[in-house]
């Protein structure tokens, strides 16, 4: 079994209303030299497999089809 | 002219869509569901708004994927018209049917009110029966509406006329770049907004601007 996390971030450029409210509410609730934040998502993946570069190929398929809008965001995968 | 209406789990505005190509048409609209491969020979098909698969994921990601949405790309290649409204445009652009991608909206909050919009392409299939730069009335229902290019990509849609509405008299509710509330693609023939012109075109609802759009679509122009 292959444990792999996948992070799903915005590309720079790309404006992210929900980190600014965040941001926002960081420094509201007197948190001190909060810069910028931006906010993603985290997807834990399980694959029923050993072979780790057949999986790292699917993950990245799994982004560029499903999990990443390439449109406005970047991924990264890692493996356990 | 014959028209279908596409129906995936979650979305609730496709009654509304139904009764109004009904009204206009004079003819009541097949639907598709979401697994079928093959849709009908029409000469309009559209993806109404709702919250497809729960807005999971992102908005409209998951029902993009669905088979139908293989057989809506083939009809759109053949030159029928396909028109995306709401949730739908979020679909037609996860789906990669339309350029940008629908962000959240700049507010965070979900809009639900009445906005101007300006016709800012009225020599499309969608828009014929409206006058270049005519505002209309139309209400907006939507927490994903704020519209996002790349530069390059939106200078290229601006240069080709591809933005066909756009948020007029300052009404513009979701901080969508360049005012933009719907889009065309090059070839002319598929149409992403986030109004709903379904849901003013009888005097039941206040007005009738909606109406042009799918008279234009469905070739029913008054002369």
């Amino acid at each position: 079994m292959i444990k792999a996390r996948v992070t799903v971030t915005l590309k720079n450029g790309v404006l992210d209303p929900q980190g600014k409210a965040i941001e926002g509410a960081l420094g509201a609730l007197g948190f001190d030299g909060v810069g910028h934040v931006r906010q993603g998502k985290v997807f834990d993946i399980e694959i029923d497999s050993a072979d780790k570069a057949k999986a790292e190929a699917d993950l990245k398929a799994m982004c560029e089809k499903l999990l990443a809008n390439t449109v406005i965001e970047n991924y990264t995968i890692s493996l356990a | 002219m014959k028209s279908a209406v596409v129906q995936l789990p979650g979305l609730n505005r496709d009654r509304d869509m139904i009764a109004a190509l009904t009204k206009i048409s004079g003819k009541a609209p097949v639907t598709v569901w979401q697994t079928e491969t093959e849709i009908p020979d029409v000469d309009l098909i559209v993806i109404p708004g709702g919250f497809s698969y729960g807005d999971y994921l992102r908005c409209g990601a998951i029902a993009a994927r669905m088979p139908v949405m293989q057989a809506i790309r083939e009809k759109a290649e053949k030159g029928v018209k396909v028109l995306g409204v709401c949730n739908g445009f979020q679909i037609l652009l996860e789906a990669g049917m339309l350029p940008g991608a629908l962000m959240r909206n700049a507010s965070l909050k979900f809009v639900c009110r009445e906005v101007k919009l300006e016709v800012a392409n009225a020599e499309t299939a969608f828009t014929r029966a409206y006058a270049q730069g005519q505002v209309l009335r139309c209400p907006v229902a939507h927490h994903d509406g704020n519209y996002f290019a790349d530069a390059e990509t939106l200078k290229a849609m601006e240069d080709q006329g591809q933005v066909v509405f756009r948020y007029a008299e300052g009404t513009n509710p979701n901080g969508s770049m360049n005012d933009i509330a719907g889009v065309i693609n090059a070839k002319g023939n598929v149409l992403g907004m986030m109004p709903h012109p379904e849901n003013l075109i009888e005097a039941a609802h206040g007005g009738s601007d909606g109406r042009g759009l799918f008279a234009s679509a469905l070739d029913v122009i008054a002369a």
